[in-house]
């Protein structure tokens, strides 16, 4: 086997797309080391990362709104998808890593998609300042969380139907399909706690193998969900 | 200056179906060849690993087995009046990236074209008159018969272990397969793959409808099985992460799967990742391809000269370095001369939408594979008499189960609300039973005069070259075409018992954030004459004979069916050509 790399790059990764690449030269036979592969980098519990207290407890009631508690399954809020929005704020996603970003931006047709300068991350944060600009304008004062849910609810039909500006609509249109990334990722972003998300709707998650259950027409399918890292039951307790 | 690297007799851009192919073939013939691969090397078993590639945030949103637009992206508009602006994120298409290329994220859809598809303007014309097309239509021949095609489509078949039902076997029309396919010369080597509830559901709603349903031709693993080449593959587990994931089961056919194994271990074969091309040279009569340049992830420019040049990129990257280098006259749709950028087409998709009562149905939607469907073809490209519709044009229609990871499996019925209590429940209440085909109309896309590829007057990637430019828009014909299918589908799916449809028919104008698939085609067509084409019959450019442009590029239009066994089967023709013809008598293989 022979792999070199060029010299110039021993010692270190060169940053293009905004991975660490290096120029390799495969001949003889196939590339293979011990524990190759990439796997995924769980989220990490502890503190926010990017969202501040009051954002945190914002998107929190956010998500709790969009997908709300009932009997059988968790809302957003305890699921974890503030959580998840947080993580994805605070890495490549919040930063729009990997996308063309070289000027001029100009506005186009919706057809021609999104022409912003600002990613996620300061859309997060210009769009819960101004909800809770919004807020404390119009609802006596009070910021978006110690609202009763039937407010929650009016404001958010209202950034939906754009009837507080496109801004709005689009902080609205971007936080609705975070929220719902949150309830449906695998455990292992920081939302989705427990899959609860999957045992909602009844996909059995990151399962692998179903040539038993392709020809089993119409029945239902009997185990629970698994995820990425096992499932809580696999502990040894 | 670039360092110049030691002279290859072959040098090939861009390591993905094409490319492994062609140096598959020309490395048996004894020639010493470098490929020259933009993205990483990749490995089946470790980077797809089963136990963490069920990943869909990862793969299926993220999308990180693809190219990143920061390193190299396009710009698009609908008209030529307007200005383009760059996609800053993939959304109708997605480019694949590194070793492999859209060879890895495929669903494995082993089509091959119609007959008729081959010489479509001729077709055409003799059954509907000239009358009948549109005015600004620039569809052609290809230059290529199906019947000279056959062989490598077999190649390509046995090469990947496609998995399928015979339709029409030596012109005997068989049972349970497409018998509208062109005339097979041998069986699929695998049978098809098992059927799921949703798939068998349609076949049967399809059959009383009075058509004829097929399993869909898969380049996925019905059973394990062992290519010519020696390289074994394992049987599929339906485990529902196929197209945008890789597969580290070595169930989905792909160049590492299938020909890499064996290409890699040749004494006369180099494989350089992580660089980028980014000139084709001529030499000073322009007629000659000496070399390519390439920079490679340190920032390094290098210069590999070699007799024969490949240019297997993908369609849109093959064009953009055609145009960089002066290679071949743009395309200018005004004066309707010149042929770089000329006849670029991609798909007119859309989709079904079938809500099954919960209590009577349960699809496990979860279970699927890429390869797995069950198709009609009574609707593809000139299948059926077009005369009482008003357009040309067709494609496959099928009910495809592909998997369901729920971020993006997310349909609620008609009038259900996008969030909120009721959202949740009308979620819990159709996740399992209801049908999405994942874009189950497969229509084709015929070229237009002012649909075309060219350099953009603004935008400039991180090396400071132009980016490509797309001017597209959906025609009249395209668009009636696809309310035709999506109507035919629809009809389907009510007979399959759904309670609610939802038909989703493709609506102009062409939107650049609204996925289509990754079958973009066209802008270095091949044909017959220099003036309308940019390579000749055997994807050679008419401008430097030893430069052979690959892929997709080389349709003249598209047609109803995923395009990579036509591609494939094109580089195996080409190979052909090269070494029984070509090296031989090196120089044009057509003298227009």
């Amino acid at each position: 086997m022979f792999i070199s790399r060029r010299d110039l790059l021993a010692s270190t990764g060169f940053l293009l797309g905004g991975l660490t690449a290096r120029a390799t030269t495969i001949s003889g036979a196939l590339p293979w080391r011990p524990n190759a592969g990439s796997p995924p980098e769980p989220a990490q519990p502890g503190p926010w990362l990017y969202l501040t207290l009051a954002e945190a407890a914002a998107v929190e009631a956010l998500a709790d709104r969009i997908i709300p508690p009932d009997s059988d399954t968790p809302g957003g809020k305890e699921a974890g998808c503030a959580v998840y929005i947080d993580r994805q704020l605070a890495g490549p996603y919040g930063r729009r890593a990997g996308f063309y970003l070289r000027p001029p931006f100009l506005p186009g047709g919706a057809q021609q998609g999104p022409q912003a300068e600002t990613g996620p991350a300061q859309q997060y944060r210009a769009g819960l300042a101004a909800l809770d600009r919004l807020c404390r304008s119009q609802r006596r004062g009070m910021p978006f969380v110690a609202l009763p849910d039937a407010e929650k609810d009016e404001i958010l039909a209202q950034m939906e139907s754009g009837g507080d500006g496109a801004e709005a609509q689009a902080f609205f249109e971007l936080i609705l399909k975070d929220v719902r990334e949150g309830f449906f990722a695998d455990p292992i972003y920081g939302g989705n706690r427990n899959m609860v998300g999957w045992r909602m709707i009844g996909f059995p998650g990151a399962r692998y193998d179903y040539r038993d259950w392709v020809g089993r027409h119409n029945e239902n399918y009997p185990l629970p969900p698994v995820a990425i890292m096992g499932r809580s039951d696999w502990i040894l307790r | 200056m670039p360092r110049k690297l030691p002279s290859k007799d072959v040098v090939i851009v861009g390591l993905g179906w094409a490319g492994s192919i062609m140096a598959q073939e020309l490395t048996e013939a004894g020639l010493e060849v470098v490929a020259i691969e933009r993205g990483p090397w990749r490995d089946a078993a470790t980077e797809f690993a089963s136990n963490y590639v069920q990943d869909e945030l990862r793969y299926g949103v993220r999308r990180e087995l693809d190219l990143r637009p920061e390193q190299a992206t396009f710009t698009f508009r609908n008209k030529m009046s307007e200005m383009a602006l760059p996609i800053r994120d993939w959304g109708a298409f997605m480019p694949a990236n590194g070793v492999g290329g859209g060879g890895v994220t495929w669903n494995g859809a082993t089509w091959r074209f119609l007959p008729s598809d081959f010489t479509l303007k001729t077709h055409l014309v003799q059954r509907y008159g000239a009358g009948f097309l549109p005015k600004d239509i620039t569809i052609s021949d290809w230059g290529v018969t199906y019947d000279e095609l056959e062989p490598f489509y077999d190649r390509f078949e046995y090469l990947c272990g496609a998995s399928g039902a015979a339709g029409n076997l030596n012109g005997q029309i068989l049972e349970g397969g497409n018998p509208f396919e062109g005339a097979r010369s041998r069986p699929y080597p695998n049978p098809p793959m098992q059927q799921p509830f949703s798939q068998a559901l349609f076949a049967k709603a399809a059959a009383n409808l009075g058509y004829k349903p097929f399993p869909k031709p898969s380049g996925v693993m019905s059973q394990a099985y062992v290519n010519p080449l020696g390289v074994r593959l394992g049987p599929c587990a339906y485990c529902g992460f196929c197209e945008s994931y890789g597969c580290g089961n070595q169930s989905k056919a792909s160049p590492q799967t299938t020909i890499l194994p064996v290409l890699i271990r040749k004494a006369n074969f180099t494989a350089r990742a992580n660089s980028e091309a980014t000139r084709i040279n001529l030499d000073k009569s322009g007629k000659r391809a000496v070399s390519v340049t390439y920079i490679d992830a340190s920032g390094e420019e290098l210069e590999q000269p070699a007799d024969l040049v490949i240019l297997a990129a993908d369609t849109l990257f093959n064009v953009q370095l055609l145009l960089l280098s002066g290679i071949g006259k743009p395309y200018d749709p005004i004066a309707n001369e010149g042929v770089i950028g000329r006849n670029f087409t991609h798909k007119t998709t859309s989709d079904v939408l079938g809500f099954f009562d919960k209590a009577r149905f349960n699809f496990n939607p979860f279970v699927g594979s890429g390869g797995a469907g069950m198709c009609i073809d009574e609707f593809n490209g000139d299948n059926f008499d077009h005369g009482p519709h008003g357009f040309v044009g067709g494609g496959v229609i099928g009910q495809m189960q592909s998997g369901a990871p729920p971020i993006r499996t997310n349909a609620v019925p008609p009038g259900a609300p996008r969030w909120g209590a009721q959202w949740k429940q009308a979620l819990r209440d159709n996740y399992l039973s209801t049908v999405t085909p994942g874009l189950g109309v497969q229509g084709g896309f015929y070229a237009y005069r002012d649909i075309y590829l060219d350099l953009d007057p603004t935008y400039r990637d991180r090396l400071g070259r132009p980016l490509l430019r797309l001017t597209i828009d959906f025609h009249e014909n395209e668009l009636k075409q696809n309310k035709f299918l999506t109507d035919r589908f629809a009809d389907i799916v009510k007979a399959m018992g759904a309670e609610k449809v939802v038909m989703q028919a493709r609506k102009g104008p062409y939107d650049i954030t609204k996925f289509q698939t990754n079958d973009l085609s066209g802008g270095a067509i091949m044909g017959d004459n220099p003036q309308s084409s940019a390579v000749n019959r055997y994807l050679q450019s008419w401008n430097a004979p030893n430069l052979f442009v690959m892929g997709a590029s080389a349709f003249p239009q598209n047609a109803g069916y995923s395009p990579t066994a036509t591609l494939a089967a094109l580089a195996f023709w080409t190979a052909k050509a090269i070494r029984e013809k070509y090296l031989q008598n090196p120089g044009a293989l057509i003298h227009a």
